[in-house]
């Protein structure tokens, strides 16, 4: 791999801001590449002369033909199935569709035949199941053993996984067995008509950028969508589809991790995902201390606390509260932004929300772009207004008095 | 315990800002700090270490820059550094960075445990532990949130999940990757900032290593960035300016008229 400019280089400038990676300089009014370069190709697109190309040595033309079908991978959590299936049964609908190709759901688990059977009824064309004593609990090994079997056995094209904790760690481990690509956190898939690849969009460096990426010579194609993000599949009324089991061989594999006991937790105060109401805190607010006011302006309205990932990355409030592409995806009725500048990272989080409101000193900062009301100013100004006249709202009509008292 | 602990460098993140006229990444002034996750895994290892004796190696990919960072780890406590940096190693998506890595790992006297943070922050994949362990073919554990029992032969640790956390025994070596909330870093000690001032940060190129070639830098990655845009910016709703008390009493106006609240 090589990124060359050549002579035909003016010294224009113009490639310079475009490199996310600072990799391209100027040097002797000519623009060279430094070893920051990742080879993202940003920069050859906008060079006025076709002075930059990017030359792929290996040009391998593999024969991929005999890889077809939409596979999901049907999480199961407390042998119930993940929310997030529904959502990807939804989204691989419209790949498999467009691919003219079938959807399928790879069932991994013990005593699962009731549960492939609700799948058929969401319009899955094939249920592969892999029931076994052995996959009663996850186990990254046993069905990392199992899932790459059945991969191998029926040579699906996509696949996709819900980025949950489960499939953040089988999805990788999966996908460095059958050494081909996985995208995390995809944003969107669409299928490039002329090549029919999978074209998978998420954030990147940073969450400022928004990446196109393929995985051309390797397959299946692999990608983690984050719960909340793809629209749930309804039932179908003409549903018909059929179940195949798979027997995996654990002959051969030798174990070293057991799972010796699972707790639940109580998580957090207020369910982010389904709250109603978000009001969120980030790097404006400053301290863990006035992260309060966040909390007080929540309590009087009967909503969550959220954050962004400036606030969480500085200690001020927990990981559970953080909101965008790396915590949770929200869409709550209101969200209300205070002291958020709008990261996309964030903003990919919160950006279906209803109504966003945001509270930011700086008139230019991006989520001012996103907001359906924006109040510019200072924070600490504007929030204690805010609760003084919700508090009273609320209090008038009669609700929320005892947030009223400790409000006070 | 010989334990090895893999980090990144990256961006702070907090100080990136796109230019709303030219719609490009402001880079001037962006520090690079150690991925915030790996921190807490550069701890963990430290206090393993703290109570089993051991050694702490810290491993990195990247530019000649990242030595700086390797720097930051000695002066924290670490035992050993070594920076794999290559012009052909870059351009690697995850499988090809977690191969890299772990042929640099074979390359160390053997360890008993990796420990990766859970995920680095400019790219959240998570996916470089798990991969690392593949590569190395030993087991692995993610989202560790506390150690419960660690010696030579296992661990004993809590991973978290959506509703709880599991408790798991693995049998090592093998790779763990670590939530921030497993502990609270270390300051640097005067002893370890001496130190590291007068360590040289040893650097491995392609040929320093067993690799093959086919599987590291942008060749030998999977997946491949075809396009970078820059999302699109556009101003759609109503934006107050002014006083406070002025610009809260619209808002609210608003929001009872349209009865939202």
């Amino acid at each position: 791999m090589n990124l060359e400019i050549s002579d035909k280089c003016t010294g224009c400038k113009k490639c310079i801001p475009v490199c996310p990676f600072g990799a391209l300089e100027m040097k002797e009014g000519r623009a060279e590449v430094n070893e920051r370069c990742t080879y993202c190709g940003a920069c050859v697109d906008v060079c006025p002369v076709e002075a930059i190309t990017l030359h792929k040595t290996s040009a391998e033309n593999k024969d991929l033909s005999s890889y077809e079908n939409v596979w999901v991978y049907g999480e199961l959590t407390e042998g119930e199935l993940a929310p997030v299936v529904y959502e990807l049964i939804g989204e691989g609908r419209k790949l498999a569709d467009s691919l003219e190709e079938k959807l399928c759901v790879a069932l991994l688990g013990c005593g699962v035949e009731d549960k492939a059977e609700k799948l058929i009824d969401y319009g899955v064309d094939t249920v592969y199941t892999v029931d076994h004593s052995r996959l009663e609990r996850y186990n990254d090994e046993y069905y990392t053993e199992s899932f790459t079997q059945l991969i191998q056995s029926h040579k699906p094209s996509i696949i996709l996984l819900g980025a949950t904790t489960i499939g953040r760690s089988l999805g990788p481990r999966t996908s460095a067995r059958l050494k081909t690509g996985l995208t995390a956190d995809c944003t969107s898939l669409k299928i490039d008509k002329d090549q029919q690849n999978l074209l998978q969009v998420r954030p990147a460096f940073s969450g400022n950028i928004m990446a196109t990426i393929v995985c051309e010579n390797h397959r299946p194609q692999m990608a983690t969508v984050r719960p909340g993000v793809m629209e749930r599949a309804a039932p179908r009324e003409d549903a018909r589809g059929e179940i195949i089991d798979f027997e995996p061989d654990f002959s051969h594999l030798k174990v070293h991790t057991t799972l010796l006991d699972s707790q639940k937790e109580q998580k957090s105060e207020v369910n982010l995902g389904e709250a109603e109401i978000i009001v969120s805190g980030g790097r404006g607010v400053g301290s863990e201390e006035d992260f309060s006011l966040i909390r007080e302006l929540a309590e009087v309205l009967g909503g969550a606390v959220g954050a962004s990932r400036a606030a969480v990355d500085k200690g001020w409030i927990s990981e559970d509260h953080q909101v965008g592409q790396t915590g949770t995806t929200v869409s709550p009725r209101v969200y209300i932004a205070c002291g958020i500048s709008g990261a996309v990272q964030h903003l990919v989080g919160m950006e279906n929300s209803d109504i966003i409101i945001a509270i930011n000193s700086d008139p230019q900062a991006p989520i001012f772009q996103h907001a359906t009301y924006g109040l510019v100013g200072d924070l600490f100004e504007i929030i204690p207004l805010l609760i003084e006249q919700l508090g009273q709202k609320e209090s008038s009509s009669g609700a929320n008095t005892e947030q009223q008292e400790k409000t006070g | 315990m010989n334990i090895v602990v893999c980090i990144k460098q990256v961006p702070d993140t907090d100080d990136i800002k796109i230019d709303p006229e030219t719609n490009t990444l402001i880079r001037e002034g962006v520090e690079s700090i150690i991925n915030p996750y790996d921190l807490h895994a550069l701890e963990t290892a430290l206090s393993l270490k703290d109570r089993l004796g051991g050694t702490v190696t810290v491993i990195s990919m990247g530019p000649g820059q990242v030595k700086k960072s390797l720097k930051k780890t000695i002066a924290l406590g670490a035992d050993h550094t070594v920076l794999l940096s290559d012009r052909s190693f870059a351009g690697a998506d995850t499988l090809a960075t977690s191969y890299t890595l772990a042929c640099g790992i074979k390359e160390l006297p053997e360890s008993d445990l990796i420990i990766c943070g859970k995920q680095a922050i400019d790219g959240d994949t998570a996916q470089v532990g798990p991969g690392i362990a593949e590569h190395l073919q030993i087991p692995h554990i993610t989202y560790v949130k506390e150690i419960m029992e660690a010696n030579e032969h296992q661990l004993t640790v809590k991973r978290e999940t959506e509703t709880g956390y599991d408790v798991i025994k693995m049998e090592l070596p093998g790779v763990i990757t670590t939530l921030m909330e497993i502990n609270e870093p270390r300051l640097p000690s005067i002893r370890g900032i001496l130190r590291s001032r007068k360590t040289e940060i040893p650097v491995w190129g392609i040929d320093d290593i067993t690799i093959q070639k086919e599987f590291i830098g942008l060749d030998g990655s999977p997946t491949q960035v075809v396009k970078v845009d820059t999302p699109d910016l556009q101003a759609e709703g109503e934006i107050y300016e002014g006083e406070p008390e002025n610009q809260v009493e619209q808002l609210i106006k608003e929001l009872n008229d349209r009865q939202i609240l």
